[in-house]
């Protein structure tokens, strides 16, 4: 018991990140694979139920995370920065083996050495001295994006409290970071070791929840302010997000189905 | 007399004659094809310009709103977010919708900007991805307030002397599809009414 609750504890903390931006519908969400020209239906099982968590984890967002967002703000920005890269760079230890899951040889050599030099020179990843010697910032990967490259479907597109918007596989993949698939995760909570606490992860994944929150405090509001309903675009900006980053797009348009633009003539 | 009432005739048929040489000449020199980065780059520079001044923000909005009005495909952008319940319209409905489309789009969109107060938009490249379509990269630069944002311009390129913008797409996420999929929502959440999608227009609208 004790057990399932840290592992609530860790998702919840892990999840952060998304905490505002994710959410259901009638509800199928149609997005094209042009990559196999299929269109994949991501269903919206318990919508209303999904909209009364939705509606929760707005609130706590209001009373809670945001608040202390625009708190962060106020911190000098080389003190943001350097919070941010740190954290960035924490996130190589997950990104690496997922380069590797998902075949991507050179991706996970250049992480890993970026990781190298930042964690040394760079003093804990303070400082993005790997950039500096031309290796520049990646994509980062999860193990719910490998298992999308894997072929597998999202399965029900649902909305946890505290945690926001996932699919069954996005949860499955999260579960994965705690079964020994994060290392920052196995030397501080799994392994007893001299070196780090447990609450050094759970302080760095709220952390950087607090970090993504402060960044994105004004299109959060603009969001907020021009939603007809703020439930669906959130759903629909989550879908779009991982679908792209399932398929390692650089290029924007690939995500879009052009048969509805090119039905309309306005010229 | 007779002679008065000639000179008047063949002035006015002058007149005429140069007037209709003047319209053929509009129709037959081909206008220039406009680029489409050279098109954003424009459009930026004018809404910097609107932006930073010190004009009210009702005055502000009024000439961001003209900007759109030129530059923005806001009809085409109407049809594609009712995805397929476009199909369905009665023509009372299309005009319904086309004005309140309108009108809140223009809202919104002004709404959008009117908080910035001068961002800097730099295009990186672009690229033509079919007859219709051309996509303009651009990054708008890193704030002290906002990270560095990728931003993508869709562009309606079918006719090449007038460009029009049709999605912006911010960081891989496309704001037409988004709305599409609210607006999808709102109606399938209402068994497929479409006055329901009307209603909620209206009061973002008057709010």
């Amino acid at each position: 018991m004790k057990k399932f609750l840290k592992i609530f504890l860790i998702l919840i903390l892990s999840q952060v990140l998304i905490i505002n931006v994710f959410a259901g519908s009638d509800g199928t969400l149609e997005l094209k694979n042009n990559s196999k020209d299929k269109d994949t239906e991501v269903k919206d099982c318990f919508e209303t139920v999904n909209r009364g968590i939705f509606a929760f984890n707005q609130g706590l967002d209001k009373i809670f995370f945001k608040p202390i967002a625009k708190g962060y703000r106020y911190l000098p920005k080389p003190i943001r920065s350097g919070t941010s890269n740190a954290l960035s760079n924490l996130t190589n230890v997950v990104t690496v083996p997922n380069n590797i899951l998902q075949g991507q040889i050179k991706e996970a050599g250049i992480n890993a050495l970026r990781f190298s030099i930042n964690s040394t020179l760079g003093i804990a990843g303070i400082f993005d001295v790997a950039s500096y010697y031309g290796l520049n910032k990646l994509d980062k990967e999860d193990y719910g994006q490998t298992l999308g490259t894997w072929g597998v479907k999202e399965g029900c597109y649902f909305v946890l409290p505290v945690l926001g918007p996932t699919t069954v596989r996005d949860s499955l993949g999260s579960l994965v970071n705690f079964s020994g698939g994060d290392a920052w995760y196995n030397v501080t909570v799994t392994n007893n070791t001299k070196y780090f606490e447990n609450s050094d992860y759970y302080y760095s994944r709220l952390t950087a929840g607090v970090d993504f929150r402060a960044k994105n405090l004004e299109a959060f509001e603009s969001l907020e302010k021009n939603s007809l309903d703020l439930y669906a675009s959130v759903r629909s900006l989550y879908l779009q997000d991982r679908k792209r980053k399932i398929l390692n797009l650089d290029e924007t348009t690939e995500t879009l189905n052009d048969d509805d633009w090119e039905e309309i003539d306005t010229q | 007399m007779g002679r008065n009432r000639h000179s008047i005739i063949f002035s006015m048929f002058k007149t005429k004659l140069i007037s209709i040489i003047f319209l053929i000449s509009i129709f037959i020199i081909p206008l220039e094809a406009k680029e489409p980065s050279k098109l954003i780059a424009e459009i930026v520079n004018e809404a910097s310009i609107i932006l930073s001044s010190s004009d009210p923000v009702e005055s502000k909005i009024i000439k961001l709103n003209n900007i759109a009005e030129t530059n923005v495909d806001i009809h085409g952008i109407g049809m594609y977010t009712l995805g397929k319940y476009r199909k369905n319209l009665n023509e009372d409905q299309k005009v319904k919708y086309k004005k309140l489309f309108k009108s809140y789009f223009l809202k919104s969109f002004s709404s959008r900007l009117v908080d910035y107060s001068d961002p800097k938009i730099t295009i990186v490249s672009e690229k033509k991805i079919s007859d219709k379509y051309t996509i303009v990269n651009t990054v708008m630069e890193e704030t002290a307030k906002n990270p560095e944002i990728k931003i993508d311009w869709r562009i309606y390129t079918k006719n090449a002397e007038r460009p029009l913008i049709r999605d912006l797409i911010v960081e891989g996420l496309s704001l037409a599809r988004t709305q599409k999929e609210e607006f999808k929502s709102i109606i399938q959440n209402n068994d497929g009414d479409i006055s329901s999608l009307f209603k909620s227009l209206e009061e973002f609208i008057i709010k």
